[in-house]
């Protein structure tokens, strides 16, 4: 893939070292790990650099992009399966996440089963979605709470703001993946 | 199955021991995709691959058609064995066992 990636989507190695060594420590800091067999990984921060390159966002190397950020905001890396994923089988999807005890060695990584629903489903989870924001934004919140909490789809992460923050102060995901949680 | 002409970023046959028609659709950023290439590609048998990212529109649309009447979640990879048997995911065991290995 090394060659194939260069050739069409001109990204260099230094490039690869760079962003993976950038992404190693910030995941590190947040108490997660990146998978400990380097050239897998880069291999997938290559994969990584070529959505940005395609799409314009980190969509997930191992999943189709739609080519539209607004449905593609469930797999942009970390995607919101990660922590399930993390919890269940010991990696992500793309297995660029890994567990403490696959770090310990205790469990091995392996190819996992998809756990993104199909479309169908996924636009009517967003259309419930909707409906609930709809729902909260007319509900008088004066009397029981003073401001609306926004929930990080990525890593949980709750707040009560008059907004989502621009960023997570945890996971750093950006605000348009933040739903309205009450 | 001719694949997409001389285009060998979308796909390519490799030519190997006949073990009936075997394809695999992947995405060329995706490692899992990767291995199993290279899984086929050490055993020797003659297969087809196709990088479902690399193609376009209509292109596209047909091939991610034809992997969902296999594999429902259209996920990848998902290789194909004489147009019946898919096998989702990089399974090592299952992918020799399939192939007679």
């Amino acid at each position: 893939m090394k060659e194939e990636e260069a050739s069409e989507e001109g990204i260099s190695e230094e490039e690869v070292d760079k962003v993976y060594r950038r992404l190693r420590d910030q995941v590190e800091k947040s108490g997660y790990h990146l998978n400990p067999d380097v050239e897998f990984t880069k291999d997938l921060v290559r994969g990584l650099l070529a959505n940005e390159r395609r799409y314009g966002y980190w969509s997930c190397p191992c999943r189709l992009s739609a080519d539209n950020k607004e449905e593609d905001l469930d797999i942009i890396c970390p995607c919101y399966y990660r922590d399930p994923d993390l919890n269940d089988y010991g990696a992500c999807y793309c297995a660029l996440y890994v567990s403490d005890d696959v770090i310990r060695e205790e469990r091995r990584v392996e190819s996992i089963p998809e756990r993104r629903p199909p479309k169908e489903q996924r636009d009517a989870e967003k259309a419930e979605e909707k409906k609930r924001e709809e729902m909260m934004d007319t509900m008088e919140f004066s009397g029981e709470l003073s401001k609306p909490v926004w929930r990080c789809k990525v890593c949980g992460y709750l707040c009560a703001m008059d907004e989502a923050p621009g960023v997570c102060p945890i996971c750093k995901a950006r605000k348009e993946r933040f739903e309205r949680f009450m | 199955m001719d694949l997409f002409g001389q285009n060998k970023e979308k796909g390519d046959h490799v030519s190997g021991i006949d073990r009936g028609k075997v394809i695999m659709y992947g995405l060329s950023t995706c490692v899992w995709c990767k291995k199993t290439k290279k899984l086929l590609t050490d055993l020797g048998v003659d297969f087809e691959y196709v990088f479902v990212d690399r193609l376009d529109g209509d292109e596209e649309k047909e091939v991610i058609e034809e992997v969902r009447r296999y594999n429902p979640s259209t996920s990848f990879p998902t290789t194909v064995i004489n147009d019946e048997k898919a096998i989702v995911g990089f399974k090592e065991k299952e992918i020799r066992e399939a192939l007679g290995f």
